[in-house]
């Protein structure tokens, strides 16, 4: 062997990126999107459908929950108190002017609650303090405690009201909290829950498309011509990000689009500023989804480890659900680690807030680490022969 | 141009070295034919020669670069692995335009060498069709083009003759032979002995180690003197297959046609050698006439024969049943998708004990033929019986006295050995005791035993035949159908899969085979040749060569036959074609 030729060690591989390779592999990657519509799907259909499952199927607030009256005598005041019970869009509600006539249905569990306003309650009224019986079945804590908080509103409203149209002092309670809600003044958790969903499910769709395609070239075969024909580690990886990182990207503004339009959720923030961290979350999540890829070399494998990695902890952990303040100090600091956590709490700014420069910075900047780190996690993992 | 240098490669979880001290030194402006069975070690050889793979021990240099410190021999380096590397969504000229872009191939200049490749392999008119889509020999055409790029002093090519027909076969080998003569070196992998008397240069491997390496002639010779021809008995062929091959001076033997090819040892023609090794052939030496020897009768002994003791095998009489019933009958079959015909009137008749084979192009309908009579599809006209049994009736009914293997033995690599054959037994109908006797004597039988309670996925590729044999056979069905069964399998290991069948026929079954594989088709009673739909020859082995013998061709191999055949067919009916449009013409043309 020559000197010169030692001096020029596996030269074929540590040449710079030929702009000309990438593009033939992002071309090949690109017809291969069209032609088979699988990828078309999971960036298009596939986020569609589960904003539609966020957006219509989890609620938080309480709708129509069956509610029994019991009125045993009937009179002004419980006809007022009924007609407001009536009002509410909370309760969808069932009257009698005996308990025994709801009870069954309460313990068959058909009624969620019962109010009972006693044969003795008018005259307990006009003397100035009632008591009033709230009959809750606890087997569901969070509704049933919902469900006291409201009937307590409204018994004690009714009776500010109904003292203050009589000119009378209102003696039992001085003090009336009126909350005024900042950001989602309406606290419709559809508000709430879908910038948030935005973030998963691009996590999702993300990790998806990237995680068959590299197992593919594998399982196919066409990994072993490609790697005869002295493509570098830096060519390959960005001729496969590019045509995902395009469709990922249209499919991010198309969810967000629909957010805003069909489901009426507020846009406070700059469209410019969302596409920008976007960019950098799908550099994470497609980084994610080819280093899956890399790793497991079969698509069948891939697939089921980037619905559980792209999905799970991202809609448990990252703060969409569940309150993260309120996970114990461990969980916490393992939602530190998972990248949705940031584009979460980055999609809710800008839908709900504005640009708040400081959540926003910090969480790219955040989300720019992760991708650097996975980055090269995958461009290590990527294999130049086949062993 | 390719140097190896006592290179030892091993992989983790095997039992033996998957190449072991190979040393060779491989020419340019050559085809070197690298020739062995499945697991032979040929891929490893070919991948350790593209840098693909690292070795454990030696040293490799290609084109004077040592792969382990440079790649810039790449770029003169076509490698093309045994899936092709074709994208099969992208059309062949995409798939061309992306490896010359990958190669670094100046635009201009890649599209005139692409024109240049779809000219040279016929792929011209298809250039605008997705690769998946291609024939199997199309697609290694294109594989090849796809390689040939860059103008290479190095082709790497991993069997680029499987799965592909005779036809196709003789027109890759002609694209290789001219790059040779310009001065390419060529390596040529393949399972199929018969392809190693056209390289120049063949290198030998069995289980990792080199058995031979040089001109293939020299290798062949060493057969020479050794090898006849007997002529034998027809009924009796099968029976004395099994017998001579026990005798000790037997080295291997196997039925052409309507003689047994008989390899001799060494030490039987010598005189003086000790009596038991020249009682070879006490009384019938004399018929036996010296034949040239053939490289697959060298590859023989040079892995020391056929084992002795897998022929012995329990030698049972043949039912006495009549011989002339006819098990299978196909009558005026038609199978039609569409506006295609793909069976077009095809119609035979197999007896008990008769080895039957469907031989054809990809494409040309065996498979369709062989799925209506297994009752996996139905006629579009025509009927066809199994047994006695109307297929068009009682499909599920006829479907029990079929036992079907598939090429790629379709197994549960996670069960075991007996859990397969519990499943499949199983699936045709056996239950309780009859499963257990029966799976009992299978394993006895197959000597599969011993590996019980193996994972059927673990099992040498030999073994796993063996296992697949046992599947199609459980409910011991009277007509077993066989889709190319020992492609690719080790020759000894092919050897012990005919002796089985020859015992199952024995028996009384009838045995179907469709294969595009020349030695499967010496083993057939008849032969019937199929070419778009149509039966165009059927007859014995001997009688379809013997048909295209000429003065040009003393000794037609089947292929020449099968080749001649086929084009004689296409040229009919292009010509019938031709009478068809000319006389369309001349009727709606003006009348004088």
């Amino acid at each position: 062997m020559s000197s010169q030729a030692v001096s020029a060690p596996k030269s074929s591989r540590s040449r710079h990126i030929r702009l000309r390779c990438v593009l033939a592999l992002a071309q090949k990657e690109g017809y291969q999107i069209l032609r088979d519509p699988s990828s078309l799907v999971i960036a298009f259909v596939l986020p569609l459908v589960l904003l539609f499952l966020f957006g219509l199927g989890i609620s938080l607030d309480p709708t129509s929950i069956p509610l029994g009256l019991v009125v045993e005598t009937r009179s002004a005041v419980t006809d007022r108190l009924a007609t407001s019970f009536r009002g509410s869009s909370y309760f969808e509600l069932w009257e009698a002017d005996d308990r025994a006539e709801l009870e069954p249905l309460f313990i068959s569990g058909r009624l969620k609650a019962v109010v009972i306003l006693s044969q003795d309650y008018p005259r307990q009224r006009t003397m100035g303090s009632a008591t009033v019986q709230v009959l809750v079945n606890g087997s569901e804590a969070n509704t049933a405690e919902l469900i006291v908080n409201y009937v307590e509103n409204l018994l004690q409203k009714q009776m500010w009201y109904d003292a203050e149209a009589r000119g009378q002092p209102v003696a039992a309670s001085p003090i009336l909290v009126e909350p005024r809600v900042w950001y989602n003044p309406n606290v419709d958790s559809r508000a709430a829950i879908l910038p948030g969903s935005i973030a998963v499910i691009m996590t999702l769709i993300g990790t998806i498309l990237t995680a068959l395609v590299v197992a593919r070239e594998w399982e196919r075969g066409t990994m072993e011509a490609l790697l005869a024909s002295s493509i570098s580690r830096a060519e390959f990886l960005l001729g496969k990000f590019l045509p995902y990182f395009g469709l990922g990207l249209s499919a991010m503004m198309l969810v967000a689009i629909v957010t805003v339009t069909l489901f009426g959720v507020p846009f406070r923030g700059s469209w410019l500023v969302l596409t920008g961290v976007s960019a950098v979350f799908l550099v994470v999540a497609l980084g994610l989804g080819l280093f899956i890829s890399t790793a497991t070399a079969n698509q069948f494998v891939a697939t089921q480890v980037a619905l559980i990695v792209g999905y799970l902890p991202s809609f448990i952990l990252s703060g969409l659900v569940f309150e993260i303040n309120s996970m114990p100090l461990s969980i916490r600091i393992l939602t530190h680690l998972l990248p949705p956590r940031y584009f979460v709490s980055a999609c809710r700014t800008s839908f709900l807030a504005g640009n708040v420069w400081e959540v926003i910075l910090y969480d790219t900047s955040l989300l720019a680490l992760f991708a650097v780190v996975l980055w090269i996690l995958t461009i290590r993992k990527t294999r130049l022969t086949l062993e | 141009m390719i140097r190896f240098e006592q290179v030892t490669k091993r992989f983790p979880r095997a039992d033996r070295a998957a190449l072991h001290e190979v040393s060779v030194r491989i020419l340019a402006g050559a085809i070197t034919g690298v020739i062995g069975p499945d697991g032979a070690g040929k891929t490893t050889f070919l991948r350790l020669a593209a840098g693909l793979l690292v070795p454990d021990q030696g040293r490799i240099t290609v084109l004077d670069h040592d792969t382990q410190r440079e790649l810039a021999f790449r770029d003169h380096l076509a490698y093309m692995p045994q899936k092709f590397g074709l994208y099969t969504d992208l059309t062949v000229w995409e798939n061309l335009l992306l490896y010359a872009r990958l190669r670094g191939i100046p635009a201009a200049e890649g599209r005139a060498s692409i024109d240049r490749l779809l000219t040279f392999t016929g792929l011209g008119p298809f250039r605008r069709r997705l690769a998946g889509k291609l024939s199997g020999g199309m697609k290694q055409k294109l594989g090849l083009a796809c390689s040939m790029l860059i103008q290479p002093k190095v082709m790497l090519l991993d069997e680029p003759g499987v799965g592909v027909d005779p036809v196709s076969r003789r027109e890759l080998w002609k694209i290789v032979q001219e790059q040779r003569d310009q001065g390419v070196g060529i390596v040529w992998s393949t399972p199929y002995l018969d392809e190693a008397e056209k390289c120049d240069y063949v290198l030998v491997l069995y289980e990792g180690k080199v058995v031979f390496f040089g001109p293939p002639a020299e290798f062949t010779a060493r057969a020479n003197n050794r090898t006849f021809l007997v002529e034998i008995p027809a009924e009796e062929r099968r029976r004395l297959t099994r017998e001579w091959l026990q005798k000790p001076t037997v080295v291997d033997t196997r039925i052409q046609g309507q003689r047994l090819r008989v390899v001799l040892r060494p030490e039987a023609l010598v005189p003086g050698t000790p009596p038991e090794a020249r009682d070879a052939a006490p009384a019938e030496i004399h018929h036996m006439a010296p034949t040239e020897a053939r490289f697959e009768d060298a590859f023989i002994d040079a892995l020391g024969g056929v084992p002795k003791d897998r022929v012995a095998l329990v030698n049972r009489t043949a039912s006495g049943e009549n011989h002339h019933e006819e098990v299978v009958v196909a009558e005026g079959l038609v199978k039609r998708f569409g506006r295609f015909t793909a069976v077009d009137h095809v119609s035979f008749r197999v007896r008990r004990g008769e080895v039957f084979g469907l031989l054809g192009p990809n494409g040309a309908g065996k498979s369709t033929t062989f799925r209506m009579l297994c009752g996996l599809a139905a006629p579009t006209e025509g009927h066809a019986t199994v047994a006695g049994v109307d297929l068009r009736k009682a499909r599920a009914q006829a479907r029990r006295f079929v036992g079907y293997m598939a090429q790629s033995f379709s197994l549960y690599g996670d069960l075991t050995v007996r859990q397969n054959l519990e499943f499949f037994g199983g699936v045709y109908g056996l239950r309780g005791a009859r499963l257990s006797v029966a799976i009992r004597q299978m394993l006895d039988e197959l000597e599969l035993a011993p590996l019980a309670n193996i994972s059927a996925g673990l099992l040498p590729l030999g073994f796993k035949q063996r296992l697949a044999l046992a599947v199609a056979i459980l409910h011991r069905p009277a007509v077993v159908f066989l889709d190319e069964p020992t492609s690719g399998v080790d020759p000894l290991a092919r050897r012990e899969f005919w002796l089985r069948i020859d015992q199952l026929v024995e028996e009384g079954a009838v045995v179907i085979v469709t294969t595009h594989f020349m030695d499967e088709a010496e083993y057939c009673d008849r032969l019937a040749l199929i070419n778009r739909g149509k039966v165009i020859a059927m007859d014995s082995p001997d009688a379809i060569r013997n048909s295209i013998q000429s003065p040009q061709l003393p000794n037609p191999t089947l292929e020449d036959a099968f080749i001649a055949m086929l084009e004689r067919a296409n040229e009919a009916t292009e010509r019938d074609a031709a009478v068809t449009a000319t006389g369309a013409e001349r009727k709606g043309g003006p009348t004088t």
